[in-house]
């Protein structure tokens, strides 16, 4: 394919940038600040072909790298992505940059351990995102708890060793079960070319499991995944971590941490294990509308300004939950969309608290009030993201939950309750996030504490700005987006639920849609190559 | 093939022999070196072991038997001979400066390490009840030795008592087992006694001796419940020989375990089987809770290596329906063992300074700022030991729970990855002692040139089998076979 590595070259440098940093002598604090923003930015640079040279029609896995690692076992080195990881990737890269930006002053204890930490985390999440092996995929998985384990448990607030050790634990007992799964899957399987296990995820793609294995692997592979996401009723540890963490770790936990367990669930989960994903299918939707409602819920009822923030993650995440099980092209699309949309607006939600907080040292909402008029340009970003939030149209997360809501509103027999509940979370949303907004930025400075605060300086602006531009981006123009997700969202329903790709190619033949925002939707159908029935992922992998 | 000593024996067994060799000439050398110089009796030892492990290099491929079908010759053997010389070597480095602070004589100390390792070699190639046995009792009485070495210290003391006195007692248990074999099939030679067994009715008799053999050797692994000896010796002891004890011995044990199991006893494994099943499940699951709540750090380390035998369990009791993978696995998981636990002992050793003992685990206290390079690697050795990827714990302990499902035992896979995510509890306490509270007092805690040797073998093999675990995997691959040439023909018949 390319002569180039892009994949590998992505990867590592942060992890080259990290051992660059462990040479640095301790001391040149600013030094290694200048060097971790370099290789952060540099990670974001070298990932941009994935934007520019992602061909939408070509095969479901690009930019394969492919090389022996352990022979034996069947275990390669296999790189590739498709639409849906490129665009994860990108969101990974942005976010760690902005990440490592973010923490310039937030950050003055241990700093040299702090950015290494960092970057390391980073090329554990990308080495998830680019692994088509799956005993890769589960090495870089778990590569990614140690880091994050530190973030929080040295540069934490507060409760800061109980919530790592909290994270770290369940996260752990979710991907142990997980690698079982995993195993169950690879002694069912032979490589038909080589006659040995092999742990390819292109491979398994293609094949049929056994109904009754992939009934006990989808559970296993959903502790895992479903801990990550976080799902209700295995959320609890998300508060805690959240609102622990430093700023950063908030952030790249928020933005792109959770993003694995809705990664896992569509490249493996719905693909590798359709029987057993169209018979969970109501359960998940059961646990994900109470997520929806109950998340909403208990963020209104917050008094920490950042663990609002957390419920409402565990709230949109599970809108993204919804959408994918919808199995249909509309649905998952949605939720992908979705998944970055979240990166996106809480991410910046959390970089909000966290220049307050580093301000004032304090989280709570009473503490606050009548921001705006000490900080106008952060109460401008601040009412940006919080409307991306809440979903209004012409930002971001509007296009999303239509596209959620649309998918899952066709399920039949119960789509549409669970829309119509699912809407009733997105309203509880507006009411939570309007009313905290309110509470800090509205009113008179009661609080003379917050009288001298300092508006944003032009390192802070450059850390919303791409965030800000993404948002309504997003919310004006989503084609390009969208269109880059078409092959990968189509493969998957092909393989899970092949009868709602036939349904939309009748959307296409009627022409004019019936609503101004079908066009997204029935636009699939053309990109809807690969025959229902056919063998999705044929033409992928790199032999 | 006639009682008696071929002459190929002689280039068969070289590495025996320039082992024993080596010991008696440190020991010479003990007496006839001037009282400042007896240092060099290490380095002594140290080429003698490089010269063993020399000297089985040739032997790669070979597979043959010595000494009349006594030694088996095999790569079975040659891998735990490696793992032996490795870890030896590796103990030696870390008690130079150990003994000195301790203030104790080196003298007989190297001697017995040699003695104690020649006992494992002995116990990886022997094909012979009697032989199996002369050669754990060499490492055992040198273990007990060892174990009470500081002799003013009383828990060291203490530890040797103890130490020998339940070591005589499983030997008894292991011994009525194996002259109950004897009396069933009226041979020692492991080989032939599988062959006679296999055409043998399932008797009571065997079911005993079967039962007394599982004790004698659960000792010797510190199975649960044959593990209580273990924390006290372990605290107790030296700490090189503690390392030494939790992976040489241990290894050692499990190597006479599986010959004789798997050549003797393959008719057996039904019973034997569901013994060793619960063992496993036993050993993890009380190895684990108990290390959680240690605040000594080689208590800890002693629980933690009780359950660590416990998965190696695992990979004997999945040999019995996939014999190749489950032997496969636990060989894996004894090598990437020998890293991980002696390069955390090794860094244990390192807090030993003239004014503080540093075996509590508050002495880890701000070790990463007191001492980076020694924080970062107990860290790495802190994360391989409760199986987290890119280490070798994890490249070991994914492949005894493959070997599990492979073999149609998913619970003990699951009970497994449930423990070894408990452990993980306790490992990250350690990590939390070093990294996030103050720093302890005390002189500071310096790095040797001995000991810097030791963390670079160790971090680099507890790294370089995770990340990249080919040679390895196909290295066990080759022994596992070797083994299962005489014995698992008859068992998956």
């Amino acid at each position: 394919m390319n002569d180039l590595p892009l994949l590998t070259l992505i990867l590592f440098t942060p992890l080259v940038g990290a051992v660059v940093l462990l040479l640095v002598p301790k001391r040149n604090e600013d030094a290694i600040r200048w060097i971790a923003n370099l290789f952060a930015l540099a990670g974001f640079l070298v990932s941009l072909p994935l934007w520019f040279a992602y061909d939408q029609a070509g095969p479901s896995y690009q930019f394969v790298e492919r090389h022996a690692w352990i022979p034996s076992i069947g275990a390669e080195y296999h790189l590739g992505v498709d639409g849906f990881s490129a665009l994860l990737i990108l969101l990974t890269t942005l976010m760690g940059a902005i990440a490592v930006l973010s923490s310039w002053t937030a950050i003055t204890e241990r700093v040299k351990e702090y950015y290494v930490f960092l970057l390391l985390l980073q090329t554990g999440m990308l080495g998830a995102f680019v692994a088509l092996d799956f005993l890769l995929f589960f090495l870089f998985w778990e590569v990614m708890l140690v880091p994050m384990y530190f973030l929080i448990g040295v540069w934490g607030s507060d409760r800061r060793l109980y919530s790592a050790i909290k994270f770290f634990l369940y996260t752990l007992v979710g991907s142990v079960v997980m690698l079982l799964g995993i195993l169950a899957l690879y002694f069912s399987y032979t490589d038909p070319a080589t006659g040995r296990h092999t742990f390819d995820i292109v491979q398994w793609q293609q094949h049929g499991f056994d109904s009754n294995l992939q009934w006990w692997v989808f559970l296993a592979f959903f502790l895992g995944f479903a801990i990550k996401v976080p799902m209700f009723p295995f959320h609890t540890w998300l508060p805690d971590a959240h609102t622990d963490a430093p700023t950063a770790g908030s952030v790249i936990l928020a933005a792109v941490l959770l993003k694995m367990g809705t990664y896992g669930f569509i490249r493996f989960s719905l693909p590798i294990l359709p029987d057993a994903t169209r018979a969970f299918v109501p359960m998940i939707a059961v646990l994900a509308i109470v997520g929806i409602v109950y998340g909403a819920l208990v963020a209104m009822a917050q008094t920490d300004w950042k663990r609002l923030v957390a419920y409402s993650s565990v709230s949109h995440m599970a809108m993204v939950m919804l959408g994918m099980f919808a199995l249909n092209p509309v649905g998952l699309k949605g939720s992908i969309l979705q998944q970055i949309n979240h990166g996106i607006s809480t991410g910046a939600l959390f970089l909000i608290v966290g220049i307050v907080y580093e301000r004032r040292h304090t989280r709570q909402i009473k503490e606050y009030g009548g921001l705006s008029k000490v900080m106008p340009v952060y109460a401008a970003i601040f009412g940006v993201m919080m409307l991306s939030s809440i979903g209004l149209p012409a930002l971001n997360g509007f296009i999303g939950e239509v596209l959620i809501l649309q998918g899952v509103f066709v399920v039949p027999r119960w789509g549409m309750v669970w829309a119509a509940v699912a809407a009733t979370g997105i309203i509880l949303g507006a009411a939570y996030m309007l009313w905290l907004y309110q509470r800090t930025m509205f009113g008179k400075v009661e609080n003379p504490k917050n009288e001298g605060l300092r508006d944003l300086n032009l390192r802070e602006v450059a850390t919303f700005a791409p965030l800000v531009v993404l948002a309504v981006w997003i919310g004006l123009y989503p084609t390009p987006f969208l269109n880059r997700l078409d092959t990968s969202v189509n493969r998957v329903v092909a393989r899970v639920s092949p009868q709602s790709l036939e349904r939309n190619a009748d959307c296409d033949e009627q022409g004019a849609p019936a609503s101004p925002f079908t066009q997204v939707p029935c636009g699939d159908a053309q990109g809807a190559a690969a025959p229902p029935g056919g063998a999705p992922y044929a033409d992928s992998g790199g032999r | 093939m006639p009682p008696g000593f071929a002459p190929d024996d002689f280039w068969l067994l070289l590495p025996e022999i320039l082992l024993a060799t080596t010991a008696v000439v440190v020991l010479g050398a003990d007496a006839l070196l001037p009282r400042g110089r007896q240092g060099l009796a290490a380095w002594i030892a140290l080429g003698g072991l490089g010269a063993t492990a020399a000297a089985l290099v040739p032997l790669a491929g070979t597979h043959a038997t010595a000494a009349g079908g006594l030694m088996a010759v095999d790569a079975f053997a040659g891998f735990f001979k490696l793992l032996f010389l490795l870890a030896a070597a590796l103990t030696i480095l870390m008690s130079t400066r150990y003994l000195a602070v301790e203030g104790a004589r080196p003298g007989t100390y190297y001697v017995l390490v040699l003695c104690a390792t020649l006992g494992m070699l002995f116990m990886a190639s022997a094909l012979d009840l009697v032989t199996q046995v002369i050669g754990l009792e060499t490492m055992a009485v040198s273990f007990y030795i060892l174990a009470g070495f500081l002799k003013p210290n009383r828990r060291s003391n203490e530890a040797a008592v103890k130490y020998f006195l339940l070591g005589a007692f499983s030997l008894g248990l292991l011994l009525y087992g194996m002259s109950l074999l004897y009396g069933l099939t009226g041979t020692t030679m492991l080989r032939d006694i599988g062959t006679a067994l296999a055409g043998l009715e399932r008797s009571r008799w065997l079911g005993l001796a079967v039962i007394l053999v599982v004790a004698g050797l659960g000792f010797k692994i510190a199975a649960v419940p044959f593990h209580m000896w273990a924390p006290d010796v372990y605290e107790g002891a030296p700490t090189p020989i503690t390392a030494f004890l939790s992976v040489g011995s241990k290894a050692a044990s499990f190597a006479m375990l599986l010959r004789l199991f798997f050549e003797a006893l393959p008719a057996a494994n039904a019973d034997w089987g569901l013994l060793f099943y619960a063992l496993a499940i036993l050993t993890m699951t009380v190895g684990n809770l108990a290390a959680l709540t240690q605040s000594n750090l080689k208590r800890l380390l002693a629980y933690s290596s009780i359950a660590h035998a416990g998965y190696v369990l695992i990979g004997v009791v999945a040999a019995t329906s996939v014999p190749q993978v489950g032997i496969k696995a636990a060989l894996v998981y004894l090598l990437v063992y020998a890293f991980m636990q002696i390069g955390a002992f090794g860094v244990v050793t390192m807090l030993r300074r003239h004014d503080v003992i540093g075996e509590e685990l508050k002495d880890m206290s701000g070790l990463f700022t007191r001492n980076p390079l020694a924080g970062a690697s107990m860290l790495l050795f802190m994360l391989s030991l409760g199986g987290i990827p890119p280490t070798a714990g994890f490249m070991g302990k994914f492949w005894l729970f493959s070997a599990a499902i492979d073999g149609g035992y998913y619970w003990l896979a699951v009970i497994g990855v449930l423990n070894s995510a408990v452990s993980l509890y306790y490992y990250l306490r350690v990590v939390v002692f070093m990294w996030f509270k103050p720093q302890a007092t005390g002189s500071p805690v310096v790095l040797g040139p001995a000991m810097g040797v030791l963390l670079a073998v160790t971090v680099v093999g507890t790294l370089a089998l995770g990340v990249y675990p080919r040679a390895l995997f196909d290295l066990a691959d080759v022994s596992a076979r070797a083994l299962g040439a005489a014995g698992i023909a008859t068992m998956v018949r």
